[in-house]
């Protein structure tokens, strides 16, 4: 049995303040770009199995652009920023004031664009979870990829293969109201960087 | 026309079909879709590897599907209870991609080359062919393998549907 499945309800509550304060950065960084409000929906933070990762984002098929970055230093983990076609599109418009072409995919300039977006907010998200938890985590340059759900996703659970099969997600979801654009947060801390991330917020340890 | 049916390869699982029923799994990414077909008596198996090899393993028991070392010599043993004959297999794969590309120290990130690696290297010691492949390269793959003819259906989100 996976040792995380052991994890205490207040332990959960404690990596879902993680995952509210590192979104809410994110959100208000994002609401700032677009100069419009974010919501944001409570953090669900649980130990999935493999095959149920990307049912939050529409299942292992869906199509979707994803942001990924490595988080390096104390506490290692993955981190992926994941939003569906449509908010993509209405990202490009209401930011870049760009009209992407409905068939022929991302331009190469499309694509810089929305994975320096994934950057902002993902560092956001760290730079705050840095500052809350007092551990170093550093980014690594973002990497963008337009793919199946289950294939993006399932590369984040390779630290997580050799113990079990789930893993541990902090998943925070938000939503720009009249322009339905929703956007995923994952973050996926590696299994040795909980104790880290426990024990740099002053949590006990059995 | 005859009902098309379904056998689901779910992540670190292993299956195997008979009678034309069509094995499938979806999203491969870094994982690997390792296919063994016997044609004279229709059994197919499919595998879906996530990891190439069980040393690593901290899980107890572990899950025999999920690493390429132990996944195959089980597969050829469900294969072999079915009726096939592993003299005749004939392997195909799928998967191992690579699907972000970035400097980093962590080699987690090279882990599809390594699994399509594994793969091959235990079908060499079991002396299987692999008589087609359409590995690594940056791009999710779902995978469909016909049990009544042996054909691999591979469909990506980039490149659209290809027949192995």
């Amino acid at each position: 049995m996976n040792p995380l499945a052991k994890l205490e309800a207040f332990k959960l509550d404690v990596l879902k303040e993680v995952g509210n304060i590192g979104a809410g950065n994110a959100a208000t960084a994002l609401s700032r770009l677009l100069d419009k409000p974010v919501d944001m929906n409570v953090p669900t933070v649980s130990l999935i199995p493999f095959e149920r990762v990307a049912d939050r984002v529409g299942g292992f098929e869906q199509v979707v652009i994803a942001v990924f970055l490595r988080v390096e230093g104390d506490a290692p983990g993955n981190m992926f920023f994941i939003i569906d076609e449509h908010s993509a599109r209405k990202l490009l418009r209401n930011l870049l004031a760009i009209e992407p072409s409905e068939e022929a995919g991302y331009s190469e300039m499309e694509f810089s664009a929305l994975s320096e977006i994934g950057n902002i907010l993902a560092g956001s998200y760290l730079s705050s979870l840095a500052d809350f938890t007092q551990l170093c985590l550093s980014p690594t340059v973002p990497a963008i990829a337009v793919d199946m759900a289950g294939a993006i996703l399932s590369c984040g659970l390779v630290q997580y293969g050799e113990m079990g099969d789930s893993a541990l997600l902090i998943n925070t979801t938000f939503l720009e109201g009249r322009e339905e654009l929703a956007g995923h947060f994952f973050l996926i801390p590696d299994p040795e960087s909980f104790d880290k991330i426990f024990s740099a917020l002053g949590v006990p340890n059995e | 026309m005859m009902q098309e049916n379904f056998v689901k390869v779910g992540m670190a699982d292993m299956q195997i079909a008979t009678t034309g029923a069509i094995l499938k799994t979806t999203g491969l990414g870094s994982c690997v879709g390792l296919t063994l077909f016997d044609e004279r008596s229709k059994v197919a198996g499919m595998v879906h590897v996530m990891l190439p090899s069980s040393e690593i393993a901290r899980e107890t028991p572990i899950n025999i599907a999920k690493y390429a070392d132990t996944s195959l010599p089980h597969l050829i043993g469900l294969m072999k209870q079915a009726g096939a004959e592993p003299r005749r297999f004939v392997a195909k794969m799928a998967g191992g991609a690579q699907m972000f590309a970035f400097n980093s120290k962590s080699d987690s990130m090279r882990i599809g080359p390594r699994n399509v690696e594994s793969c091959k290297e235990m079908l060499r010691q079991f002396s299987i062919p692999l008589i087609a492949e359409d590995t690594g390269a940056n791009y999710g793959r779902t995978i469909e393998f016909n049990s009544s003819s042996g054909v691999l259906v591979i469909r990506s989100v980039q490149q659209g549907v290809k027949e192995i």
